[in-house]
């Protein structure tokens, strides 16, 4: 067992981006995710792994050094909260069009607009649905602890590597800010130039020795040719989310009545049940790791085992619960609670909606 | 055992890294620990607060909004923490500068006088070390050497040569602390 360290979930990613292997970080400060970068200036790892840290200009020239940098197959990521992801939109899409791995870390703040500093989860219609403009998706992982700031970055590599497809992870201030125990993974080295070579073929990296031209791009002008390259994006969306939904499950089995929250409203949720357990109501909480790929199936399950009603609880003003609804497809009653703009709802608030909406309604 | 704390102060107080050795100090004796400050504007109104949960368990909720015990160093806090004291958990403060002292019959509620002590002592900034000594004698839930032992994980070597200092300051915070009243 590694060394325990105390730490913020900011600090936390940064240490394992580093240990991920990562080629270069490229980001533009802001509230609350600036740690990432002061973390990555202070550990100066290019004195040691020799992965670039680069202060940008701008949000839109990251995400575009990023579509650089992982066009080479070089690990490459950047992080920002709200504000800056939506200045990311346009290269975003550029990426996914190209289809170049990268990671992308949102430490979401309250909106809309410049919003506040506080936590938030009003943008997970931008991170599951595509934000940028065209069909796409990115995979999207949501930590609910320290812990999982550190081990979903080697896990979103790895996707994102696997698909060809950005990654994100989608956190929150709360989740930046706080500190808790963290244990890190062994260091991976970062590759080198003829392991990256010999792994990615589709990687711009210099003219291969055939001679034949490689090129990554969203731009294809021949409609038909654009129709086949999409239904390519779209069957592997499929495969994504046949083979990669991650979730956990607390307290289902027996459960009337299941709670479905993500990243700090899970936590927050599981204090909840808790407090509604010691009352004697049989609650569950159904966590999903992945927000896209979605557990739909897993609900679909819930469902048939006999649950009678599901309530999202989310920092927004009513976001995944589109997609719990798709999943319930209207066979029970499911309702959202949560609190938005920066605040966050307790855990007797969360309570007092479960038997409002959902045991009482 | 699961213990919710919340310390609220001024910035500058030490009220942060006073919650950052609490949760140390719970990490060198295995338990699970949370730190979760506030970040946003209010401290730019000089007021700050932290949450530190010490618990056995794995930590549901780090956001909360009744406490165990909540460590109170100026009167704004007092305004706003005191209400969210979980009946039968504890109070404790500091008085000076406190100018609406505690008025709840439900808690326990014990003063200490940090910022004076720490005067006497001629060093203002191991203030936060004498209250978290005080709260330390009235709930031991962290040994002291787990304290210590927390401090040198959490202070830079060269800061190393403050230890005994600082518990100094623990230990005149565990002989300071005076009880207002117990339920």
């Amino acid at each position: 067992m590694g060394e325990l360290k105390l730490m913020k979930g900011n600090e936390a990613i940064a240490e394992a981006i580093i240990r991920a292997g990562a080629d270069g970080y490229f980001g533009y400060p802001i509230t609350p995710q600036s740690e990432v970068l002061e973390y990555l200036m202070a550990a100066k790892p290019w004195e040691t792994t020799g992965m670039v840290v680069l202060q940008a200009e701008s949000e839109v020239a990251s995400i575009n050094m990023l579509y650089g940098g992982g066009g080479t197959g070089k690990k490459v990521v950047t992080s920002s909260s709200s504000p800056g992801i939506s200045l990311m939109q346009e290269g975003l899409s550029y990426i996914a069009g190209a289809e170049i791995p990268i990671l992308i870390i949102n430490v979401v703040r309250g909106g809309p607009g410049l919003g506040d500093i506080q936590p938030s989860q009003s943008d997970y219609f931008q991170a599951t649905k595509g934000g940028g403009h065209g069909d796409y998706r990115l995979i999207v992982l949501a930590p609910s602890s320290v812990q999982e700031m550190a081990d979903f970055v080697p896990v979103a590599y790895e996707l994102a590597f696997k698909y060809r497809n950005p990654a994100m992870i989608l956190s929150d201030g709360a989740i930046g800010q706080m500190m808790e125990k963290v244990e890190f993974f062994e260091p991976m080295p970062r590759l080198s130039d003829e392991e990256i070579k010999a792994r990615y073929p589709w990687a711009t990296n210099g003219k291969p020795m055939n001679g034949e031209r490689r090129i990554l791009t969203s731009l294809d002008l021949d409609p038909q040719k654009l129709e086949d390259h999409n239904i390519h994006l779209q069957e592997k969306y499929r495969q994504i989310e046949e083979t990669e939904v991650r979730f956990e499950t607390l307290q289902c089995d027996d459960a009337e009545y299941v709670i479905v929250a993500y990243g700090t409203s899970a936590r927050v949720s599981l204090k909840a049940v808790k407090l509604l357990r010691e009352k004697g109501v049989k609650v569950g909480l159904l966590r999903p790791i992945t927000l896209w790929p979605f557990p739909t199936k897993k609900i679909q399950k819930l469902v048939d085992q006999g649950v009678k009603g599901f309530l999202s609880v989310e920092m927004s003003a009513g976001q995944m619960v589109e997609d719990v609804r798709l999943a319930v497809n209207g066979k029970v009653k499911v309702e959202h609670y949560g609190r938005f703009g920066g605040m966050i709802h307790s855990p007797e608030e969360v309570v007092e909606a479960l038997e409002q909406k959902i045991i009482g309604g | 055992m699961t213990e919710e704390i919340i310390i609220a102060g001024f910035g500058g107080q030490g009220v942060l890294s006073m919650g950052k050795i609490l949760a140390y100090s719970g990490i060198m004796q295995d338990q699970e620990v949370s730190w979760m400050p506030s970040y946003g504007p209010e401290m730019r109104g000089g007021t700050a607060n932290v949450t530190v949960i010490v618990s056995d368990e794995r930590i549901s909720s780090p956001i909360l909004r009744a406490y165990d015990t909540a460590i109170i160093l100026n009167q704004q806090s007092m305004d706003k923490f005191e209400p969210a004291v979980k009946p039968g958990g504890t109070l404790l403060y500091d008085p000076n500068g406190i100018s609406r002292h505690p008025s709840r019959k439900d808690i326990n509620i014990y003063r200490v006088e940090g910022a004076q002590k720490a005067a006497e002592m001629g060093n203002t900034k191991i203030f936060n070390m004498i209250v978290l000594g005080a709260y330390l004698k009235i709930k031991p839930i962290v040994k002291l050497e787990n304290v210590i032992a927390g401090l040198k994980k959490s202070l830079p070597e060269r800061h190393h040569k403050l230890i005994p200092l600082n518990e100094d300051a623990i230990n005149l915070g565990m002989k300071s602390v005076e009880v207002v009243q117990e339920v």
